[in-house]
């Protein structure tokens, strides 16, 4: 007999006790080969206020599109020293920065490449589900052709792109879960 | 690549909507746009692992963190985690995180007139082993009061996060205790519209983890998606 997935719940506004311990700014150590990025941004609730209790967890690729999992079975070198997992909460004003690689191509449904992407959950207080969105990069061509950003109406896939700062490496993305510029999140299951 | 299979969606009434105004720091964190309904991808069936390495193995015992003993009712917790074809999900991480007996979290924001214990933290973890079982020795939390309505208080609770095999078998829950009065009027617990899927959420008494003399046992079995039976579509099947 087939069971059903236990119901999600709220991480609460005390989740850090049990989850700090993983969290961590930079993601991919100094010898991991790649682009360095560091993206910083807030989560704004639907009245534009800071969200100081909410936690981002990011799933990404390394720099040659492979994912540290035994299911990516792409012929590509992996570079042992990358988890692909990173964890970051946001402080008292409702920002978040971290630093990592920026991920390579990863394969899409027919046969085609997706863009450079993380994957990324967002849990608060308020949240009896973890909400799942993806950041895209600035200025990258594969955008144009990337299944997921396709599947989104074009007046709201910038919500998705990462913003240059005119620093160099240094985007801004920000996490807005309600209002006229919400955040795209997908549904990809619990 | 051969072939790779997703994970199911949940079933109707099984987890909660985003949205549930009982619970009003939904309102203004909810999205108000509908989801967008992504086909899973490599990026999705793939997730992080949290290496053996990074595991403390006395992280599992809250009740022996500090040089003396925390106060409290001293409970075993332990269960399997499975997937919804009852396939043991192995090696993964289990963290948890929760109130002391007198029901205050060691949190600086946790405001609760109540006494901190100096000999309880309130947080661990552990990993599956090959069975999908874990096992925790802990405190039985108290409940305590929070600003939802006027005299709201949340029933005892130990809040769970499991990563499974994927990015898309994430899942953060909490755990409740059998016969608790505070569950009929608790709208997290009452989230859910599915009456089984809510009961499965509460732990049940276990003379068989019961340790004599020493701690009172609780099961909580947890499920995490199962796969999907038919093949994703994936760039390599139209190589």
């Amino acid at each position: 007999m087939s069971r059903h997935a236990t119901t999600s719940q709220t991480v609460g506004p005390f989740y850090a006790l049990g989850l700090e311990w993983l969290c961590c700014g930079d993601f991919a150590a100094s010898d991991v080969p790649g682009e360095r990025v560091v993206i910083s941004g807030k989560v704004l609730d639907g009245e534009g206020g800071a969200v100081p209790d909410a936690l981002l967890e990011i799933w990404q690729a390394d720099e040659h599109g492979k994912y540290a999992h035994p299911e990516d079975t792409q012929n590509r070198p992996l570079h042992a020293g990358f988890s692909g997992f990173g964890r970051v909460p946001t402080d008292d004003d409702g920002h978040f920065r971290f630093g990592t690689i920026k991920p390579g191509r990863v394969p899409g449904p027919g046969g085609r490449l997706q863009a450079p992407h993380l994957v990324v959950s967002v849990f608060c207080r308020g949240l009896l589900r973890r909400l799942v969105t993806r950041i895209y990069f600035p200025g990258e061509e594969s955008n144009a052709e990337d299944f997921a950003l396709s599947l989104v109406d074009e007046s709201r896939r910038q919500t998705l792109i990462a913003k240059e700062t005119g620093k160099e490496g240094a985007l801004a993305w920000n996490v807005i879960l309600q209002g006229p510029s919400e955040t795209v999140f997908f549904d990809v299951g619990v | 690549m051969s072939a790779l299979c997703g994970y199911r969606r949940p079933a109707p009434g099984t987890q909660p909507s985003h949205l549930h105004p009982a619970y009003r720091s939904s309102v203004l964190r909810a999205p108000k746009q509908p989801l967008i309904y992504l086909p899973q991808t490599l990026s999705e069936i793939t997730g992080p692992s949290i290496t053996r390495e990074r595991i403390d193995p006395k992280a599992c015992d809250l009740t022996h963190q500090h040089a003396g003993e925390p106060l409290g009712e001293r409970i075993v917790v332990s269960g399997r985690v499975i997937d919804e074809d009852n396939r043991p999900v192995s090696n993964s991480l289990v963290e948890i995180w929760q109130a002391n007996s007198a029901g205050r979290y060691l949190h600086r924001w946790d405001q609760h007139d109540a006494p901190l214990d100096p000999n309880f933290s309130g947080v661990g973890h552990t990993r599956t082993d090959d069975q999908g079982r874990y096992r925790f020795l802990t405190i039985r939390p108290g409940a305590y009061p929070w600003k939802n309505d006027y005299n709201s208080w949340r029933p005892a609770h130990i809040h769970f996060s499991l990563f499974g095999p994927a990015f898309a078998t994430r899942l953060v829950t909490q755990m409740y205790f059998p016969g608790d009065p505070l569950l009929a009027f608790d709208p997290i617990f009452n989230c859910t519209a599915d009456e089984d899927a809510r009961q499965r959420l509460i732990s049940a008494f276990d003379w068989e983890t019961t340790t004599p003399g020493q701690a009172l046992g609780f099961r909580f079995d947890i499920v995490l998606s199962g796969r999907e039976a038919t093949p994703m579509e994936t760039p390599q099947s139209h190589r």
